[in-house]
Order: structure tokens, then C-alpha cells, then sequence
């Protein structure tokens, strides 16, 4: 075969996706098919795009264009989770070529589904307020250095601060759902990583009594879905079972010492 | 938004519930299995062994407070556990997962088992020797029900072993956690062995 006939070939190429739909928050889904021409290199926004340009589905009939979210184009912003072929990943990195056809595509619905493929992950960002993720620096006068972070830990604890919020671990995780008040794998391994830094370690205690309260860290069985599907491959389960240690730790001798 | 709030009722419930499912619901279980085991060296053996325990003074007390309060709390807040909990295997098939879905599945069968055993035993009015024992299990039907009960209970001990090590931080790392899962899966075989040897030898030595 010629390239040019290989290019050929290509051009005709077509891929199919059946996404799960939704018209607005309260209506009920829908799966649509559409054919959409293969290029190379293609990743589920391209694909995504290709629709947009012609919204037209597998029946030929001309349909609203599938709204999506995204913005970084590589997997650091964490807007396209997306539950492709029945796992959450981010559409950006999924490359069409390296997915099982047809390519199934729908929303991560353990959160609020706003239209299409975009969700509500603002509870995420609820629980991070929560848990204190963050290190307070600022003071009313110049506070001067704070103490400096043993390079041994800082190695680890930046695997932990590769975390983008992408919500992966909240939807494969079984104890995040209508029944429960979890906050999720995630808020738990950022409590970590900002009671390990020298100075965000000055509000461990804030930390801890969030993670006791409310579906707080006792909420997690171990199902530890959340490790296998964290894009970032962050230890989540291990960062859980040493707050597990840590919280519970914090429990008895702040019971004892009333 | 509520932030950081003073609620830990949910977390205590949760940790007592973990903790009990060991001490004592764990140990009885293991006392139990042993004192069936004696069966193994025939009926006198069994007798005289029940006949131990029924010289514990306070029995009735040291039965309630040790034995049927913490059981009752941790199955019925087991069963609330098992409720709320979502069940998704079939999408996410690996080990760790169905185990969670197994622990859960596993509580209910024994919940519902340890009804049926305390019906057919400790309240059917009966004196509890190997004979009454024998009666009972050679019935095929309570045969099987008492089989399958003793590989759901020691399964969920043993599983829930493992997983109450992680709930107390006592293995943190994922090697640790591999070890204590085979180590654990081992502890359900010989476990799971010794009740139903036990049981084998209440239908055949008579
Ligand atoms: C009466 C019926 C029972 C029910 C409904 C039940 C239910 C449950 C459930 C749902 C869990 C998972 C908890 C979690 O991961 O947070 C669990 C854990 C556990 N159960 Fe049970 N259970 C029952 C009886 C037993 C018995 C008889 C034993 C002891 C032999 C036992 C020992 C354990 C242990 C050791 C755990 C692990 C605790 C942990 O994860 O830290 N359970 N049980
Ligand atoms: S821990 Fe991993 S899966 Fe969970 S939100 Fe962060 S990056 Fe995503
Ligand atoms: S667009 Fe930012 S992660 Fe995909």
C-alpha cells in the first residue's frame, strides 16, 4: 500500500462514541451515537471538538453540540475527568487509538451533572476548606522564614501535591455516594501533606478534628479503588491509613487529656 | 458549609464498631471456635469443656456484657455500614474491591446466621452437649446452614483482620498491607478448617 493510499484509508476511518447526555441538571440522561472522522493523534477533546464543528449523530439527524469542559490540554487542571470506557480519566490524555471501540463516554456523576459531560466539582473544593488545605503564612508583621522541610520528607510529600482535583478517587471510590457524607480520598491525603509541611503542621489539630467530624476519614472501608484510578498515582491509601494512625492517635490522647 | 465541626459522633461510632468486631466480638469467636474443636477428641472432651465455661461465675453477665451487647452493636451497625455503603466490583474488578463488597455480603450472611444459631442453640431450651450437637447437624439442612456460616464468619474476621489494621494505622504502606492480606487469607483457611473439622466431627463420632 501506498502512503498515499494509506492516507486514504485513514480519511475514511471512522470512530464511534456513545456519550451519555443529560439537557440540564434535573432532566433525565440519554446515550447518543456518533461517528466521528478519525485523525491521528486523536484524544477524546479532539474528538469532543470534531462534534462541535458538526454536530450531526450517527442517524445523520443535526443535534446540540456536546458540551465538555477543559483548559489545560495536559492533564494538570483536572476539568475533563470524564468516565471513559467505564473508568475515570481525564479526556485530554485519552487517546482515541489506545481505547477499546466503541468509546463509551460519560459524566462523573457522583457529582452534580450541570449538562453533558459537565459537572459540579465544587464539594471538592468544600472539603479542601475543610480539612485546612493550605499553609497560612500571613501575619501582621513579618513573620520571618519558617522552618525548613527535611528534603527526605518534602520527596514524598510532593508526590502527594501532584494532586489536581480531577475527582477520579471521588467517583470510584463506593463510600462516596447519596448515603454518605464522605469527603473523599483526596481531602484526606492533602491533610496529610499540609500536616507534614514544617509550617502548615502549626494547624495538625484543625486538621484532625476535620477529619474526625462529619464524613471525615472514618468514612473510607478500604475499598482502595480511589490508588488505582488516581491519575497521579499518589499513594492515596497509604496517605489514609497514616492519618488513620495519626487521627486516631490524636483522639485518644485528646480524650485522655480532658 | 459547615467547617471543622465539633461533631465526632459518627467517628466514634465508626472506630467503636471496628474495635469491637476484634475485641471481644473477634475473640469470642475464636474461643468458640476452640471449645467446637474439642469435639475433634470426642464427646467427653466437648462435655467437659462446656462444662467449664458453665462454671463462669456471673456466666449471664460475663455473657451480656462481653458477648451480646458488643455483637448486637456491631451487627446492627455492621448492617447500616453494609447499607450505606455502594457496591461497584462489577465496574472496578480488582482484589481490594471485591473484598470490600465480600465483607459487607459477608456480614449480612452472618448476621443473619448467628440469628438462626442462637434460634437452634443457646434458646432452644435445650441442655447444650455433643449430643444435642449431633441431633442438630446431622440434619443435612442445618448441616449446610451451620458450613456456610462458618466460612462467612471466619471470612469476615479474617478479611476485616486486615482491614481493621488499616483503620488503627498499624499497617500503613502497601507492602505492609500485602503481607497482611496473604497472612490474613491464611488465617481464614486454618480457621475456616478448624470449624468445619469441628462440625465434621459432631455429624460422625457419636
Ligand atoms: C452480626 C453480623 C455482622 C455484620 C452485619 C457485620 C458487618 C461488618 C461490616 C459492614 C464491616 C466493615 C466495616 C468497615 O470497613 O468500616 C465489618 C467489619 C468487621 N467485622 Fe463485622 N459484622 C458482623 C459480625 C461480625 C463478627 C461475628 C465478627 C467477628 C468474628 C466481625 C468482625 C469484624 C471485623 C474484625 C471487622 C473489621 C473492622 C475494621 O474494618 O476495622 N463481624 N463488619
Ligand atoms: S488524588 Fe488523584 S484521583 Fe483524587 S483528585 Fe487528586 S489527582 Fe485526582
Ligand atoms: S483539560 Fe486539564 S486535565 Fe484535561
Amino acid at each position: 500500500m501506498s502512503v498515499a493510499e494509506q492516507d486514504m484509508n485513514s480519511k475514511k476511518k471512522v470512530v464511534r462514541l456513545l456519550i451519555e447526555r443529560q439537557d440540564d441538571p434535573n432532566s433525565s440522561p440519554y446515550t447518543e451515537t456518533f461517528d466521528i472522522p478519525w485523525r491521528p493523534g486523536m484524544n477524546i477533546i479532539a474528538a469532543l471538538m470534531e462534534i462541535q464543528r458538526n454536530p450531526v449523530n450517527a442517524s445523520g439527524e443535526k443535534v446540540r453540540p456536546v458540551a465538555w469542559e477543559s483548559n489545560c490540554l495536559e492533564e494538570v487542571c483536572g476539568a475533563c475527568t470524564m468516565v471513559i470506557n467505564g473508568k475515570p480519566r481525564q479526556a485530554c490524555s485519552a487517546l482515541l487509538d489506545q481505547l477499546s471501540q466503541p468509546i463509551t463516554i460519560k459524566p462523573i456523576r457522583t457529582f452534580p451533572v450541570i449538562r453533558d459531560l459537565v459537572v459540579n466539582r465544587s464539594r471538592m473544593f468544600d472539603a479542601l476548606k475543610r480539612v485546612k488545605a493550605w499553609i497560612p503564612i500571613d501575619g501582621t508583621y513579618d513573620l520571618g522564614p519558617g522552618p525548613r522541610m527535611p528534603e527526605a520528607d518534602r520527596q514524598w510529600a510532593y508526590e502527594l501535591a501532584k494532586c489536581f482535583t480531577c475527582g477520579a478517587c471521588v467517583e470510584a471510590c463506593p463510600n462516596v455516594n447519596e448515603k454518605t457524607s464522605f469527603i473523599g480520598p483526596f481531602a484526606i491525603s492533602q491533610a496529610r501533606l499540609f500536616n507534614t509541611h514544617p509550617t502548615g503542621a502549626m494547624h495538625k489539630k484543625d486538621r484532625f478534628e476535620a477529619l474526625m467530624g462529619e464524613g471525615g476519614i472514618h468514612e473510607c472501608g478500604n475499598s482502595q479503588n480511589c490508588v488505582q484510578v488516581c491519575p497521579k498515582g499518589i499513594p492515596l491509601i497509604t496517605s489514609i491509613a497514616a492519618m488513620n494512625r495519626a487521627v486516631d492517635g490524636y483522639a485518644f490522647s485528646s480524650w485522655l487529656g480532658k | 458549609m459547615a467547617i471543622a465541626t465539633a461533631n465526632h459522633r459518627d467517628f466514634l461510632f465508626r472506630r467503636l464498631h471496628t474495635l469491637a468486631g476484634v475485641v471481644p466480638v473477634g475473640l469470642f469467636l475464636l474461643e468458640h471456635f476452640f471449645t467446637n474443636a474439642t469435639a475433634t477428641e470426642g464427646p467427653t472432651a466437648f462435655n467437659n469443656a462446656v462444662n467449664t465455661i458453665q462454671h463462669i461465675p456471673y456466666l449471664h453477665v460475663v455473657e451480656f456484657v462481653f458477648i451480646f451487647l458488643p455483637l448486637i452493636y456491631h451487627g446492627v451497625y455492621g448492617l447500616y455500614v453494609a447499607y450505606t455503603s455502594g457496591y461497584n466490583a462489577q465496574q472496578y474488578t480488582w482484589l481490594r474491591n471485591r473484598m470490600f463488597a465480600l465483607q459487607r455480603i459477608t456480614g449480612v450472611i452472618t448476621f443473619i446466621f448467628i440469628i438462626y444459631h442462637l434460634w437452634t442453640t443457646r434458646f432452644s431450651g435445650q441442655e447444650p452437649n455433643f449430643n444435642f450437637v449431633h441431633n442438630l447437624v446431622s440434619n443435612p439442612i442445618n448441616f449446610w446452614i451451620m458450613l456456610i456460616g462458618v466460612v462467612a464468619a471466619t471470612f469476615h474476621f479474617s478479611n476485616g483482620l486486615w482491614s481493621f489494621m488499616v483503620h488503627w494505622g498499624i499497617t500503613v504502606g502497601p507492602r505492609a498491607q500485602r503481607i497482611s492480606a496473604v497472612v490474613m487469607m491464611v488465617f481464614f483457611v486454618i480457621l475456616a478448617f478448624v470449624g468445619i473439622d469441628a462440625l465434621l466431627a459432631f455429624v460422625h463420632t457419636a
